[in-house]
């Protein structure tokens, strides 16, 4: 069962699709969000590479400055600046 | 005669060049139009995302935050005015600093000392010519602006909005800029950017019920990280519709005067067409009436 998962810069949106897993690194320690996890907004720390697991695959993006945000709907990655690797 | 003739051949050279360049500079406009839009609902994700969250934040959370408590005795405001580096726009910036005039007048009326940040070169001309001190300049991007630039702007108000106001600091920050609405129509519009106008939802919003979030590291922590995004945000979106209006009104003034440098055309070349028929008239009755001299002395 995947979660929709969108990278989105202020400029525009970075990555958007399916994925079974996202690893970051919010300010409080590492933390992986599965599907279905409960609704929560964390902050992010600085310049930092999340992780997105889609099957086997992985996408790493590099982050700067930013949110987590977990809703049902899926999970948003709001930064700064986005680019991915 | 002759001399009349060759001025209006002068003239309908100039007329013709100055067509074509604001023929070229009405086409470059259509284009930065659809760059603009185009560039606005890319923003649109990250800035919805935004509000969102801070909406979902403040309503669940009973604490205070700067970012959308009223302050009791607001003295200082800051109002952020948008206007075009270049003019060629008809009456674009003149509307958009119309628009600021009224703000500021209301701002004084409700005794809160106006400070003014202007963004594009008429702007900071307008104000500087009227001997106003401006609280901060931008200027050099108005028509492709980018998120450094609304950064850059943004940095600056929250620094003046996090200064407690006897240092100097503001209690709220408007914004004036020109809303793109369609492209024939571009009105100005000020809005209050801070503090944060929340919406009273009796009706749960688009997209179901907000979600209960919990909050890491606290929902204090992540308002103050959401502060300046929320501010440069806004900003961003605000510099880019404004740039959409400034190339719509600078296409329709360039069309405008594209269509009268053809009505002048016109104008000078019937004119120029009827000199040289009355030259050619006046030398064939100045040659008649010469012969018929010669002939009646012979």
């Amino acid at each position: 069962m995947p979660m929709r998962v969108a990278i989105v810069s202020p400029e525009q949106e970075v990555w958007s699709g399916d994925a079974d897993m996202v690893v970051a690194r919010t300010v409080e320690g590492d933390i992986g969000v599965l599907p279905g996890h409960v609704p929560m907004l964390a902050v992010l720390v600085r310049d930092q590479t999340v992780r997105v697991k889609v099957g086997s695959q992985e996408i790493s993006a590099g982050v700067d400055g930013g949110f987590l945000s977990v809703t049902k709907e899926g999970v948003s990655i709001l930064a700064e600046s986005a680019t991915i690797a | 005669m002759a001399g009349q003739l060759r001025e209006y051949r002068r003239r309908i050279k100039t007329v013709n060049s100055t067509k074509k360049i604001t023929k070229a500079m009405e086409l470059i406009a259509a284009s930065r139009i659809a760059k603009a839009r185009a560039r606005v609902t890319a923003s649109r994700p990250y800035a919805e995302e935004i509000t969102r969250v801070i909406t979902a934040v403040a309503s669940q959370t009973t604490i205070t935050h700067p970012l959308t408590t009223e302050r009791p005795t607001p003295t200082r405001a800051a109002v952020v005015i948008v206007t075009s580096d270049r003019g060629l726009a008809g009456g674009y910036s003149s509307n958009a600093l119309k628009r600021a005039g009224e703000l500021v007048e209301l701002l004084r009326e409700e005794g809160k000392e106006p400070l003014l940040y202007a963004v594009g070169r008429k702007a900071v001309g307008y104000y500087r010519f009227r001997g106003r001190t401006l609280a901060g300049e931008y200027t050099g991007f108005t028509e492709q602006p980018t998120y450094a630039n609304a950064k850059e702007v943004a940095d600056a108000l929250i620094q003046a909005f996090t200064t407690p106001t006897e240092e100097g600091g503001v209690d709220e920050i408007h914004l004036v800029f020109t809303e793109y609405i369609s492209a024939m129509t571009q009105t100005p519009a000020a809005h209050r950017l801070l503090p944060m106008v929340l919406r009273e939802h009796d009706e749960p919003p688009p997209g179901g019920p907000l979600p209960n979030y919990e909050f890491e590291p606290s929902a204090e922590a992540v308002l103050d990280a959401l502060l300046p995004r929320y501010v440069e945000s806004r900003l961003y979106a605000a510099l880019l519709e404004a740039a959409a209006s400034e190339s719509a009104a600078r296409q329709r003034a360039m069309k405008s005067a594209t269509d009268n440098a053809e009505e002048l055309a016109k104008t000078y070349t019937r004119a120029a067409n009827r000199a040289r028929q009355d030259a050619i008239t006046q030398e064939i009755s100045e040659i008649v009436g010469g012969a018929n001299a010669l002939a009646s002395s012979n």
